[in-house]
């Protein structure tokens, strides 16, 4: 771990300053992802502003009847909160799909939307990595890729995005809500969040240096049938091979895939389609796979099979 | 005192009494561990003050050669107080073990292998300088893809437990003429041992003398090699290791941790402490190696095997033990023409060493398929098939050569019986429930019996209490309880007057922990401790040794009967002894045995298996205490559902580096993983064995599990994978289309 200064922040304007004002600066939250990523000194942030302090840590009805989370609410009680629980039962089962108890208690909303990729050789720094140090290569597309994207990739990087959560909240067409270092609020659709990779990897989001997310809000509650099916290696603990977020009501459904792509990937033009082979044959186009991970494609229209047809 | 030597088979003792041997007592140490007090290497907090700390920095190529490295902006950093390289480390004995010594030149035999220790006032500082090492390499085409160097694997030279090829009768002729035969070829991934404590040392030197504080399974060993490498007597080193967080085989030979402490502490001239990180554990340390294996079997149409063969390839570096997983078919059934053959080949992976039942838990996994595949071709049961291949003696050397105990059939029985395996459907893919179909399959197990010479010392102190010492570790088996257990029982004391010292080379030497040789020897040498113990209080009480009966805290004979208490006098009494085996093991073939049976559910749209109950049947000689026997079978049955299921050590064979290193990636069964598992003892006791009449039991729950997950998966599917661990994108091609809604 590279040394490193340390302040709390007083307000989320305050700590956006000093983040956009300080050169090397990062946010920290619960850590959970940021601290590893330190300890590998994959992260090697000069300054450290701690933003758990600042309250943020609220889930609250909005005057739209949709709700807004507080970007420090853990995963833990916003997966428990009983309104999540009865309006939005998708996104609370995707965050108990995700880590673990111990991890779930830890992270927070904001944090989760902001974890990097689980790419094994982005962890490793003996290894080239466009994502980590631009312009070194990328070992994952001809090396050991069966848990990466076949979607949404380019020749630089095909590391998937390993939030459970996002892929509900993309569902759910949520938006960010966000200040930056002069005091500016913006709002951010969801699906303009996290950026395909193309030429710049090292990028994930759209995010503006120095912008801090202060609350995820979702709209309305859809009614229908909330599904998360998750589909991985083992039962508890690990990331998605697939993961699909639905909503299916009277007439309307909503479907986004996770572990699939370097974001969560949602088509919307899929979703009128009735089949889940249609629905899958629109949302998979454009699927470059490699040969280790082509397995995806398959689990993931049987997984859709089982989630829509159920 | 000579030590007891055990050539014959034990007659009636005092162990027969199973008043404290046998029965399930909660592990002595259990309250010590819950409660935090239980120290592990790294927190002698208070006997270490001062400690520096250490970083080791691994290769960061697969294969090659140091051409320059930099220490210059290191040995500046904050806090740092020495970088070692292999061009300043100090000169160290020839090759003591895998990872003894270290830093001795610029070769890089693998990746993360050690280029350079970094000594620091913190942990962070030793660890954020050794990142600014900068080291330069050659690197060299290395190999690191088992498959592609098959072709070039040899007879092993090096070090190897058993002779690497077998062959009775004429297996070609045999197999030829068999009337139904199977030929399949399986393979098994490279695995990582993935215990809970990580390697880690406290290494103090006190002029010329020094103790380390480390997690190692077999303490005379780490003397030995430590003397060896350091180049100083084994009498100046103390090796402690009283509590050990698991080691499943990494912790049997010391590795980098140990020998980078103790020259760091050499050179700064303060103690160090230093820890493996997860991710270097994987690459740095040994692993199980993969392996390919071809099993051939031929059979009559009524099932007798009449010719079977067992071909095994793996690699690992050079003059290094195969991976040993034909040997189990030498044993385990019957059949006139048979052979088995391990070849090697040169991979420039880290060191493939012992990891749970080296040779068995692998060999298993490709001998127990076969058997399945063979039984569903004779249209045969798979435990029929079994029962009818059993044999009472070594298959290889004829009946001259009987077991000692075998009783493999009343294992399959009784599991076939009480697992409901007669509700199994023998054709593959029939049985659905909701999104599931659920199969059930079963494998035989057989772990061979290890015996190792181990030493004790006994004390009765003045106020009555017996005290224990023995170098033998406890690695989360139980040794600290059964060994209370057995100077319990043989001096007539409760549980609670035992106090049990270990892991320290101040005490006797002992077996160690390994190769399920530990609780049967460890035990055994305390017993003929205790028998010495027992002669000089019988003589002190005025007895003849033969006669003294010990219970209930007394010694007694002919209606008299004295307070042991009262023969400890002021200083107590203490005898030491210990047992070495003789050529009982030659004479008679010894192993465990055991059947596993498992219901496992696929589902049917994902190919996620689920395994949903298990039942394991074992016989292993007496079982010294059933709670902590059946500990470690439920353990070795989650650790072969992972690695039926999961474990997967990934190489990149272009970069020569296994990917998954760390716990997230390289996947090991969580608790969502293990349903209601049940383990049966069947009653055995094995008189040729020791004189505790036990056998090797702590690896014989992993011996074949995964076979019977794999078995159980291809009678829910129809699905046969070869290619362990079966994840679920190697279902998806062979189950059934879904239909289009």
């Amino acid at each position: 771990m590279r040394p490193f200064t340390y302040q709390r922040a007083n307000s989320p304007a305050e700590a956006a300053a000093a983040v956009a004002r300080t050169p090397g600066a990062k946010f920290i939250a619960g850590g959970t992802n940021l601290l590893d990523l330190m300890k590998l000194e994959v992260e090697t942030p000069q300054h450290l502003v701690d933003v758990n302090h600042l309250g943020l840590d609220q889930v609250q009805p909005t005057p739209e009847r949709g709700l807004r989370i507080g970007a420090l609410v853990r995963n833990t009680d916003l997966a428990a909160d009983a309104r999540v629980r009865r309006d939005y039962g998708v996104l609370s089962r995707a965050l108990l799909s995700g880590a673990s108890g111990q991890l779930r208690n830890k992270a927070t909303t904001a944090g989760n939307l902001l974890q990097r990729t689980r790419c094994p050789y982005f962890y490793d720094v003996t290894k080239p990595c466009n994502k980590r140090t631009p312009g070194s290569g990328c070992a994952a597309i001809e090396g050991v890729s069966r848990d990466l994207a076949v979607l949404g990739g380019s020749e630089a990087c095909i590391a998937t995005y390993p939030s459970d959560m996002a892929v509900a909240m993309r569902a759910l067409d949520a938006t960010i809500e966000t200040v930056d270092g002069a005091g500016a609020v913006r709002t951010i659709p969801i699906a303009e969040l996290h950026r395909l990779p193309g030429d710049m990897p090292e990028v994930d989001t759209t995010l503006r240096s120095g912008e801090m997310i202060t609350a995820v809000t979702l709209p309305p509650p859809i009614v229908g049938r909330h599904v998360y099916r998750k589909v991985r290696d083992r039962a508890s603990y690990a990331f998605a091979l697939v993961s699909i977020a639905a909503v299916l009501g009277d007439g309307h459904r909503r479907v986004a895939f996770g572990g699939l792509a370097p974001k969560p990937w949602r088509v919307e033009a899929a979703e009128a389609h009735r089949t889940a082979q249609e629905i899958a044959d629109v949302a998979l186009a454009g699927a470059r796979p490699t040969r280790q991970n082509a397995f995806k494609l398959t689990l993931a229209r049987r997984t859709l099979a089982a989630v829509v047809e159920a | 005192m000579s030590d007891f030597r055990f050539d014959t088979p034990a007659g009636p003792n005092p162990i027969d009494r199973e008043q404290v041997v046998g029965q399930p007592f909660d592990r002595i140490d259990g309250p010590l561990k819950v409660t935090g007090r239980a120290r592990y290497a790294y927190e002698y907090h208070e006997e270490v003050p001062n400690v520096a700390y250490g970083w080791m920095l691994g290769a960061g190529i697969g294969k090659g050669r140091v051409s320059a490295i930099d220490t210059h902006e290191a040995e500046r950093a904050p806090g740092v107080l020495l970088v070692m390289t292999h061009l300043n480390a100090p000169r160290q004995g020839p090759l003591q073990a895998d990872f003894a010594p270290q830093l001795t030149g610029p070769e890089v035999r693998f990746f993360d292998q050690a280029v350079a220790l970094v000594i620091a006032e913190s942990f962070e500082q030793a660890r954020h300088a050794a990142r600014l090492v900068r080291v330069s390499y050659d690197r060299q085409p290395g190999r690191f893809d088992l498959k592609a160097e098959q072709p070039h694997a040899t007879k092993p030279q090096g070090d190897v437990d058993d002779k690497p090829d077998t062959a009775v009768g004429d297996f070609a002729t045999g197999f030829a003429a068999a009337p139904v035969k199977i030929d399949v070829t399986y393979t098994t991934p490279d695995q990582s041992h993935t215990m809970m404590e990580p390697h880690a040392t406290i290494a103090r030197w006190d002029g010329g003398r020094l103790t380390v504080w480390t997690s190692n399974q077999m303490v005379h060993w780490a003397v030995r090699d430590l003397s060896g490498t350091l180049l100083i007597p084994p009498e100046n080193i103390r090796v402690v290791s009283a509590f050990v967080g698991g080691g499943f085989g990494a912790k049997l030979w010391i590795q980098s941790d140990v020998v980078l402490a103790a020259l760091g502490a050499r050179a700064v001239g303060r103690p160090v402490k230093l820890a493996l990180a997860r991710p270097q554990i994987m690459n740095n340390t040994t692993r199980r190696a993969a392996t390919i294996q071809r099993v051939r079997i031929g059979a009559t149409p009524d099932g007798r095997i009449q010719a079977i063969a067992h071909e095994t390839w793996s690699g690992n570096q050079p003059n290094r033990r195969p991976e040993e997983a034909a040997n189990q078919t030498r044993l385990l059934y019957a059949g006139r023409d048979r052979m088995t053959a391990t070849k090697v080949a040169l991979l420039d992976l880290t060191v493939g060493s012992s990891m749970r039942a080296p040779g068995e838990a692998v060999g298993l996994l490709a001998l127990e398929g076969a058997m399945d595949e063979l039984a569903e071709k004779l249209g045969m049961d798979p435990v029929e098939l079994r029962i009818r291949n059993d044999v009472q003696f070594d298959p290889e050397a004829g009946p001259s050569r009987p077991f000692s105990s075998r009783h493999l059939v009343e294992c399959l029985r009784t599991g076939a019986e009480r697992f409901g395996w007669s509700r199994r459907n023998p054709r593959p893919g029939q049985v659905r429930e909701g999104p599931w179909l659920v199969g059930m399959g079963m494998a035989a197990a057989i772990r061979g019996n290890l015996v190792e010479p181990s030493r004790a010392r006994v004390t009765l102190r003045p106020d009555g209490t017996l005290l224990v010492e023995t170098q033998m570790t406890d690695i989360g088996t139980g040794s600290y309880t059964i060994l209370a257990q057995t100077a319990a029982e043989m001096l007539g004391l409760p549980l609670n007057k035992v106090e049990v010292r270990l892991g320290d080379s101040r005490f006797p030497i002992s077996s160690g922990s390994g190769g399920s040789f530990g609780a049967n020897s460890s035990t055994a040498g305390l017993y003929a401790a205790c028998q010495a113990l027992r002669s000089q209080l019988a003589q002190k009480a005025g007895f003849n040794t033969g006669q003294a009966e010990f219970t209930e805290g007394q010694v007694r004979a002919g209606g008299r009967a004295v307070p042991l208490a009262s023969l400890a006098g002021p200083a107590g009494v203490t005898a030491e002894n210990g047992i070495e085996f003789a050529d009982l093991e030659q004479k008679y073939a010894q192993a465990s045995f055991g059947a596993h049976f498992c219901e496992a559910g696929v589902d049917l749209h994902t190919g996620e298996v689920r395994v949903r109950r298990m039942l394991t049947v074992a016989a292993a000689g007496r079982i010294l205490n059933p709670k902590t026997a059946r500990s470690q079978c439920l353990g070795g049955m989650a650790m072969g559902i992972g690695s039926a299921l999961m474990e997967d050590a990934v190489v990149d064979t272009r970069l020569g580096c296994f990917v998954n290193h760390n716990m997230a990636s390289y996947h090991v069964p969580v608790h969502a993983d293990i349903p209601a598992l049940e383990v049966i003892f069947v009653k055995e006791l094995d008189d040729k064995s020791s004189p505790m009449k036990a056998k090797g039991v702590g690896e014989l729950g992993i011996c074949g599990v995964g076979a019977s997950v794999a078995n159980a998966v291809y009678n829910a599917t129809g699905v046969r994978v070869r290619d362990y661990p079966l994840t679920l994108d190697k279902l998806l091609p062979g189950l059934p289309s879904l239909s289009p809604a």
